[in-house]
């Protein structure tokens, strides 16, 4: 069964006939549901408000509705968070996007779409704390007192990679991370690249991206992919989509239109 | 005999119709997955020992500024009016205000003043939270307390020739205090828990643990893991709190 | 000697005039019994004498020198009035000895060690040496009404004041503790008892006070008031009493 209905996708896809996609694998017919978070980030998404197609996890979304064949007005946004993305039984979504990072662990779990973006790991500090001497190496990121959001793969990055001395105090959020950057209590912190800049020149008053660790990186690369509920034939459609959106550039645009910040930031050593 | 049978038609209905829900299969691996809970168990002691730390170091703190307050709500004389109103302020704007928005304020707020290091730890001022914001409630459970001692034995200590203070000292507060330890003892039963809090300022604790490798593995078990441990620890203590309730009555009548 | 003398005393509480102006003499060595139904204000004027309530009018004088004065510290006065209330209100957490040794200890900064000997010969003297142990739930009444008056004995006070101290017990166990009174009787010591044993007062007390409504109506030697008393509501109270 679930070869033909590939197969059928993989012919819908080089005969251009989407529309036929995604019909009646819907949650609801003829209407594509996409969850994002509560609030929602920037540059993710634009003022938290998703249907305006501005920032760059809203701009994907709509790109793969439109190859799905979804019209606009055919999307429909709902919030969710982690764990209700993650816990057992039918979502109230289609496809849920909100910097999930694709791991194995979770793949048992969800359904990952093919990556739609590779994300790189960047540092956050503050300006007094590279005055005290901190630089984009190793050796020096370990002395560092670091804090993280507790729920992303932030965490074992700074297990597996920085191994610092003191253990990490971890938090429900990047604002709370931002808070403790700002009272002193940790020096740095580790979060997605595109999160980072906004963070360090936006939220705080005297932020700096220390540095950058690649995305191609040895063990394991990060990347974003929309969560689907496990063994939703949905995927395939949206797998499609992004295909094709990365395969003719679209995706490129995309990211160059919201990302284009993420240039220029020196790598850790 | 029938209780004992009612009891266990109810646990083997519950045994036996529970897996046949539909979704149970899914529930079970999400929240009940034993290769999870083998695996994160260890860490989640690990982390436990931190929620037992704080509860160590905060509830003496809490017992004495608790005991303190109770005693400024308690003068009586004319001139320290001020530390009464001090009391009566403070136990109803910590007893009004919810736990985490105190350790929000505190935690992050004081250091946010520009404390230097080791000073401005979350530690230090997610404690402080806690035990301003317990103590509101201890001070409230000593105060019923020592007006639940009657006058007569004020009376009788002061017709003596003692002090305001010994009175309070030796006689009042002796007895009040062993009145009020079962209400204290629940107060500091739902501290073991609220000390859980501290990880919204950073301290990486059961709960925060738990939610690391619940992000890690997408799998609840660890918060299973974690109220596992939690019960281990807060069960007995409501039992012995139980026991010493009925002790207490018994001993009244 | 007039040890103590009260003169027009008022007490009032809220709107509930309990004494009314009361004049009272006391010389050192007598024994007042001061009867009365309940509410004709008894107990409320030996606790104005111990200063445990401030009143509202009149003198208290102890040994000549006003102790009723507003803003004075009570406290050196009552190390010199003791007093023994009708619910003993001994200290529940502490043995008998322990109740009897706070009040030296914390008021005359005196040790365990030295208040010893002295509070053992007290416990002996009214035959409760056996009892020094023991916590006040293990003690029949008469024991605690006992242990307590010992406790007020211990500050060595110079007048003992008791307000109805055998109302609260079984009638085997009132013996016991008039036979402690019989006994401070005859070493002398002041007292001034509210009391409702009056056998008791027409065999020892030198003077009985009939209150009724907040003052002293009749007052003289127990053959006089109870034997045959002059006012009627003297009359009447004894009628129903005896």
């Amino acid at each position: 069964m679930k070869i033909l209905m590939t197969t059928a996708v993989l012919l819908a896809t080089t005969t251009g006939a989407f529309a036929q996609c995604a019909s009646g694998l819907t949650m609801t017919e003829d209407t594509l549901t996409i969850a994002t978070g509560n609030p929602a980030y920037f540059p993710w998404v634009i003022d938290d408000a998703p249907e305006s197609k501005q920032g760059f996890e809203a701009a994907v979304a709509y790109a793969v509705a439109e190859k799905m064949g979804f019209t606009e007005d055919q999307v429909t946004w709902v919030r969710s968070s982690f764990d209700q993305a993650i816990q057992p039984g039918a979502k109230d979504f289609d496809v849920n996007l909100q910097q999930f990072s694709i791991t194995e662990e979770r793949d048992e779990i969800v359904d990952f779409s093919v990556p739609y973006y590779s994300a790189a790991m960047a540092v956050v500090t503050r300006q007094p704390v590279v005055d005290g001497g901190a630089k984009a190496t190793l050796g020096s990121l370990k002395e560092l007192a670091w804090g993280a959001h507790a729920t992303t793969t932030a965490v074992p990055m700074l297990t597996e990679i920085v191994q610092p001395n003191a253990d990490p105090l971890l938090y429900g959020d990047n604002a709370d991370v931002v808070e403790a950057m700002k009272a002193n209590q940790i020096d740095a912190a580790l979060m997605d690249l595109p999160t980072a800049l906004f963070t360090a020149a936006v939220l705080m008053d005297d932020g700096v991206v220390l540095g950058q660790f690649p995305p191609e990186r040895s063990e394991n690369p990060d990347q974003f992919g929309m969560i689907l509920e496990e063994g939703n034939p949905l995927k395939a459609c949206v797998d499609a989509a992004l295909a094709s959106l990365t395969s003719d550039g679209s995706l490129a645009a995309i990211e160059a239109e919201w990302l284009s910040a993420t240039t220029g930031v020196p790598v850790i050593k | 005999m029938i209780a004992a049978a009612s009891t266990f038609g109810v646990l083997l209905l519950l045994y036996v119709l529970i897996p046949l829900a539909p979704g149970w299969a899914g529930v079970k691996k999400s929240f009940f997955n034993a290769e999870v809970f083998a695996k994160t168990f260890p860490g989640l002691l690990d982390a436990f020992l931190l929620d037992v730390a704080i509860f160590l170091w905060s509830a003496p703190l809490i017992f004495i500024l608790g005991l303190l307050i109770a005693l400024c709500r308690d003068v009586r004389s004319p001139a320290l009016y001020p530390l009464k109103l001090f009391g009566m302020a403070y136990t109803d704007i910590f007893r009004g205000v919810p736990v985490i928005l105190v350790i929000y304020l505190i935690g992050f707020g004081i250091p946010g003043l520009g404390l230097p290091r080791p000073w401005n730890s979350p530690y230090i001022w997610g404690t402080v939270a806690l035990v301003l914001t317990y103590s509101a409630y201890v001070a409230e459970v000593i105060r019923t307390g020592i007006e639940s001692i009657h006058q007569s034995q004020r009376s009788a200590a002061l017709s003596l020739g003692l002090s305001e203070s010994d009175t309070m000292r030796y006689v009042v507060l002796p007895q009040a205090i062993r009145r009020v330890v079962p209400a204290n003892m629940n107060l500091f039963i739902a501290l073991q828990k609220d000390v859980a809090l501290l990880s919204f300022i950073g301290p990486v604790e059961i709960f925060r643990q738990a939610g690391v490798y619940k992000s890690l593995m997408a799998n609840f078990t660890p918060y299973v893991g974690a109220a596992l441990i939690f019960l281990a620890i807060t069960i007995p203590a409501t039992r012995y709190a139980d026991y010493l309730m009925a002790k207490q009555s018994r001993a009244r009548q | 000697m007039t040890q103590l003398h009260v003169r027009n005393l008022h007490k009032s509480f809220g709107s509930n005039q309990v004494c009314n102006g009361i004049n009272l003499s006391v010389e050192s060595g007598e024994m007042v019994c001061l009867i009365g139904a309940s509410g004709s204000g008894k107990s409320t004027l030996l606790r104005c004498l111990n200063l445990l309530e401030p009143i509202d009018d009149g003198v208290i004088e102890l040994d000549g020198v006003d102790i009723s004065e507003p803003g004075l510290d009570p406290r050196p006065i009552r190390k010199r009035i003791g007093i023994v209330f009708q619910s003993y209100n001994l200290f529940p957490h502490m043995t008998a000895v322990e109740n009897v040794m706070l009040a030296p200890r914390r008021v005359h900064g005196l040790s365990k060690e030295s208040l010893l000997p002295a509070v053992t010969a007290l416990f002996e003297r009214f035959g409760l040496r056996d009892r020094m142990g023991h916590y006040p739930d293990q003690l029949s009444g008469g024991q605690q009404q006992r242990v307590a008056i010992v406790r007020a004995l211990a500050m060595k006070p110079e007048i003992m004041l008791f307000d109805e101290i055998t109302s609260a017990l079984d009638p085997e166990l009132v013996g016991e503790v008039l036979d402690v009174l019989r006994q401070l009787r005859s070493e002398g010591m002041t007292m001034v008892l509210a009391t409702h044993e009056m056998g008791f007062a027409r065999e020892l007390a030198t003077k009985v006070c009939f209150l009724d409504a907040g003052v002293i109506l009749e007052e003289g030697p127990p053959s006089e008031v109870l034997a045959s008393p002059a006012h009627p509501r003297t009359q009447a109270f004894l009628a129903r009493v005896l």
